[in-house]
């Protein structure tokens, strides 16, 4: 029993999962609404625990591999590097705070929706921890269909067509993502799918772009880049309010997180070759969305874009291959999630009580609402990345090293900051200010919980503006293995 | 060699057992007792090596590890068609007994292609296979649907093995003998007459796993037939349909691969093209099973482009994954009246446990990870990697698994996000409903272990 408590990367796994499925047979909404709190707290508890025990020498702590598939050469390898402790971080996070806002008769059949949301804790905490490349893809599907199914049951009214569309892209991304693993995998003669197995194998640059493309279309539908985003502003639209939090601020992180973790140090060669060539198609591609959002009414049509283009800008930060614009790409990983996390549930807190989205619909909520509408411009500013939020570290080293790559890049790019500034603060203006709509009578201020949720999202926003050190000592290890096929 | 003797007895048994045994119940029984002893003793000669009965063939039948192995999931996939769909069988006919007798030589048939050494062997295996089969798909008399099925199952089935005779025919002219060890070591240099005898048999192996473009009979057969029959057409004959494609093409044509695998991979992606989207198109679950299964023989297809140990092993992981949950299938399938899509609305709330059954079988046909159906379309596409060249068959795969999800997941959304109209709660026994959850289970424990099968090779 006590060998089980020192394995903190499978206690990550087991808790959401024993929790997902426990709440299955919890027929009590309330119930199980307790449940799932308990075990998405109790998830974020071990990661705090495991963070003391991090660095070299407690690496067998933190690195475990159990025998399944022995026979075809596949373990059950997991790892809790900085990277994997930052993203775990974010959803344990995001789902606590998630289970904690949404009230428990929100969603007829309860305990379905808490079993499906933490099953797709469990599919995302496994995706980040995995080491061998079998797991990794079981786990990047794992997290898919609950999120398919919470979506289509619980959604919005063309949920089935929009969550479907999102799932076929996905697949198509995935199916093409297992390809290259099974190719990668022949190679090592069928032994082994280990990512140092496979780090290992030298593949030629030819080998190298294919596998690169099969791997970057499935990291670049899930992200979305442009042009493989079109799946999203409808999902996200169409989702429960819950999942599209979910999907905004920790599933669209797979991702990058994908590209980090298995395309970086998998394809050195390929990255070189392709990556002025992406970065152009992703520079367009932010300035694009950025555009876009300003001409959206919608505010979560609004938020979807503004997501392209920060995503966006991350990805290139990683394909900037400067050390700088990387740090910044995983802590702005991190601080993207927070950031708008606060933005979907002030989206949430105005759906659920005027029953309109429509930014010219609204207007003057702050009258009445005078706290929410100062965290959401608190989480606006940090959405804009502003000096003292957390967000301007992340972007401007994104910046920093994009400017380093090319000059032209960091002016075109540039531009979708000023955007973000015009179709932050218009909505802001629109919504919360300006001349009182019919909805502002329907709006209360925030109370209670939602306060503390608050509270805690804006002094992590704050926090981490201010004093960001603790999350660079905690890269350094995953830095290593991501860059130093490039610096030699 | 056990399996064919007991079969043979429990067929002329079970023809019998309808004069004394009056209730569909002990009818059952008995086909179940006579799966289950078939299962034991092939258990038994696959773990001894012994058979109980030593009958000198000429070594025209021979069984290996392997065949017994194939013999064993063929068994346990009957058994569990006997479990889900035996009281589908009592209402199929007049006389249930006699569609289990026909049940039973099939399965005799079936064990003389599982150890068949000599194309005399297989010609008779698929024949005894095939002409009961002929008889249940026309088992439902007064529906002309069902005759039509029958009639044109025969004649094309008839034509196909015709063309293997005459394949055969050539093969031995060509290097006189109907012994696959002895055709192997003729084979070094491809003449005319090979490539005509392999040619023709190629053709008639494709008609009968109903690859493209030998396909055609598939969906109106499947369609005409009685549900209960189809399932058992599409899942068990398929499979033992490609086992003998493997073991010819393995065994007997073995040294000619890299000539013959262009033709191969050409019929598996027509196979996949075709099945795959003409299943989209499909309004009803039992025609769009139909062409789901053309589809799913597109994917096993490339076990026989890629003919190595992985095809092997995984082939039979096919079986078994592809079995269980088309089974599980048809056997709902078939005790509902109307087969559109639609029929299936409201499932999740009707039939709770029907429908987590259904999804997982689903979702195994589309080859979602830690179902069976998972790990089977995974050594396909490992075996044709691992055989080199032809990535663009490995892709044309995968997008079709993705085009596939499209038509399983249709079926889903039924279930779970539409509302039903009528009531179906009582529409399945009680049984009948943890029996479906048992076989979903099982393809999940595949899904998870998939060693319990490829350990047993």
């Amino acid at each position: 029993m006590f060998a089980a408590v020192d394995n903190f990367p499978a206690l990550l796994i087991w808790i959401p999962l024993l929790g997902g499925l426990l709440s299955f047979f919890l027929k009590d909404a309330k119930r199980a609404k307790t449940s799932a709190i308990v075990f998405a707290a109790s998830s974020l508890l071990v990661l705090m625990v495991s963070m003391n025990f991090s660095g070299k020498e407690n690496m067998q702590l933190n690195q475990v591999s159990y025998d399944w598939l022995s026979s075809i050469g596949s373990n059950f390898g997991l790892i809790l590097d900085g990277l994997t402790r930052t993203m775990s971080l974010l959803t344990a996070i995001v789902f606590l705070l998630v289970f904690v806002l949404v009230p428990f008769d929100q969603y007829k059949d309860a305990n379905k929706f808490y079993g499906l949301m933490l099953l797709t804790h469990c599919g995302l905490v496994g995706v980040f921890m995995a080491t061998d490349a079998l797991v990794f893809y079981l786990f990047w599907e794992l997290a898919l269909i609950p999120v398919y199914f919470l979506a289509s049951i619980w959604g919005g009214e063309k949920r089935i067509r929009a969550t479907f569309k999102f799932f076929i892209y996905t697949f198509i991304g995935s199916v093409l993502m297992l390809i290259a693993i099974l190719y990668m995998y022949n190679k090592t003669n069928a032994t082994s799918f280990g990512l140092s197995a496979f780090f290992n194998l030298n593949n030629t640059a030819t080998e190298q772009y294919w596998l690169f493309s099969a791997f970057f279309i499935a990291f670049a539908i899930k992200m979305p880049l442009f042009p493989l985003h079109t799946w999203q502003p409808e999902s996200y639209e169409q989702s429960p309010a819950p999942v599209t939090m979910v999907l905004s601020s920790v599933m669209v992180k797979m991702g990058l997180f994908g590209l980090l973790r298995w395309v970086m140090p998998l394809f050195p060669l390929a990255v070189k070759q392709f990556s002025p060539v992406l970065m152009i198609v992703i520079s367009i591609g932010v300035v694009y969305a950025s555009l876009v959002a300003i001409y959206q009414d919608n505010i979560k049509r609004l938020i979807a874009y503004s997501s392209i283009a920060h995503i966006g800008l991350m990805a290139m930060g990683i394909l900037t291959l400067k050390e700088v614009a990387i740090s910044g790409t995983l802590i702005q990983m991190f601080n993207h999630g927070v950031n708008i996390l606060a933005l979907w549930i002030v989206a949430y807190l105005i759906e659920k009580q005027t029953g309109i989205l429509s930014i010219s619909k609204l207007g003057g909520l702050a009258k009445k609402a005078p706290v929410l509408s100062i965290f959401m411009l608190v989480a606006v500013l940090a959405n804009v990345a502003l000096p003292l939020t957390n967000a301007f570290v992340g972007e401007f080293m994104i910046f920093n090293g994009i400017y380093q790559a090319n000059k032209l890049f960091a002016a075109f790019t540039g531009l979708s900051i000023i955007f973000s500034a015009v179709y932050s603060l218009n909505m802001v203006k629109n919504v919360f200010y300006g001349t009182e709509s019919k909805a502002a009578s329907l709006v209360t201020d925030i109370k209670g919980l939602q306060v503390i949720i608050f509270v805690i999202l804006t002094a992590l926003i704050l926090l981490v503006g201010v004093y960001p050190q603790p999350f660079f000592n905690m890269f350094s290890d995953a830095m290593g293995l991501i860059l130093n096929r490039y610096n030699s | 060699m056990n399996a064919i003797i007991i079969s043979a007895v429990w067929g002329v048994l079970m023809m019998y057992a309808g004069f004394f045994l009056q209730s569909k119940r002990s009818i059952h029984l008995l086909a179940i007792a006579g799966i289950c002893l078939m299962i034991g003793a092939t258990a038994y000669e696959f773990l001894s090596g012994i058979p109980f009965v030593t009958i000198d063939t000429k070594g025209m039948l021979e069984y290996t590890g392997y065949g017994l192995a194939f013999l064993l999931i063929i068994l346990v996939s009957t058994l569990v068609y006997f479990i889900l769909s035996g009281n589908d069988i009592h209402s199929a006919g007049k006389s249930a007994s006699d569609l289990y007798a026909l049940v039973f030589f099939i399965l005799t048939g079936i064990a003389v292609v599982a150890g068949y050494r000599s194309l005399l062997m297989l010609f008779l295996g698929i024949e005894i296979v095939s002409i009961p089969l002929y008889v249940l798909a026309g088992s439902d008399k007064s529906n002309l649907k069902s005759n039509e099925a029958a009639l044109k199952y025969f004649l094309m089935g008839s034509f196909s093995t015709g063309l293997m005779l005459m394949g055969i025919a050539l093969i031995y002219g060509d290097t006189g003998s109907f012994y696959l060890d002895a055709i192997r070591a003729g084979f070094g240099v491809l003449t005319p007459m090979k490539a005509a005898g392999m040619l023709l048999i190629l053709a008639s192996m494709s008609f009968k796993v109903s690859a493209a473009p030998f396909h055609f009979w598939t969906p109106d057969v499947y369609d005409g037939s009685p549900t209960v029959f189809t399932s058992f057409m599409a899942t068990i004959v398929k499979s033992v349909a490609f086992f003998a494609f493997l073991t010819l093409f393995d065994h007997a044509f073995g040294k000619l691969h890299e000539q013959w695998k262009v033709l191969v991979a050409i019929i598996a992606v027509a196979t996949l093209l075709i099945g795959n989207i003409t299943a989209v198109f499909q309004q009803s679950v039992k025609r769009m099973l139909a062409y789901s299964s053309i589809a799913q023989a597109g994917f096993m297809m490339l076990s026989i482009y890629a003919i190595n140990t992985f095809a092997k092993q995984g082939l039979l992981l096919y079986f078994a994954g592809y079995s269980f949950a088309t089974l599980g299938i048809f056997a709902v399938l078939s005790k509902m009246k109307d087969h559109s899509i639609d029929s299936f609305n409201g499932f999740a709330k009707s039939n709770p446990i029907i429908a987590l059954s259904l999804l997982i079988s689903l979702l195994s046909l589309a080859g979602i990870p830690l179902t069976a159906g998972f790990f089977a379309k995974y050594y396909m596409l490992l075996a044709v990697i691992r055989e080199g060249g032809m990535l663009w068959l490995v892709i044309t795969a995968v997008l079709c698994a993705a085009v596939s999800v499209y038509y399983y997941f249709r079926v889903i959304q039924a279930m779970y996000f539409k509302e039903s109209v009528q009531d179906n709660s009582s529409l399945f026994s009680p049984y009948f409903k943890w029996m479906m959850f048992l076989n979903a289970v099982l393809i999940i424990v595949l899904g998870i272990h998939p060693d319990l099968i490829l350990s047993l090779i």
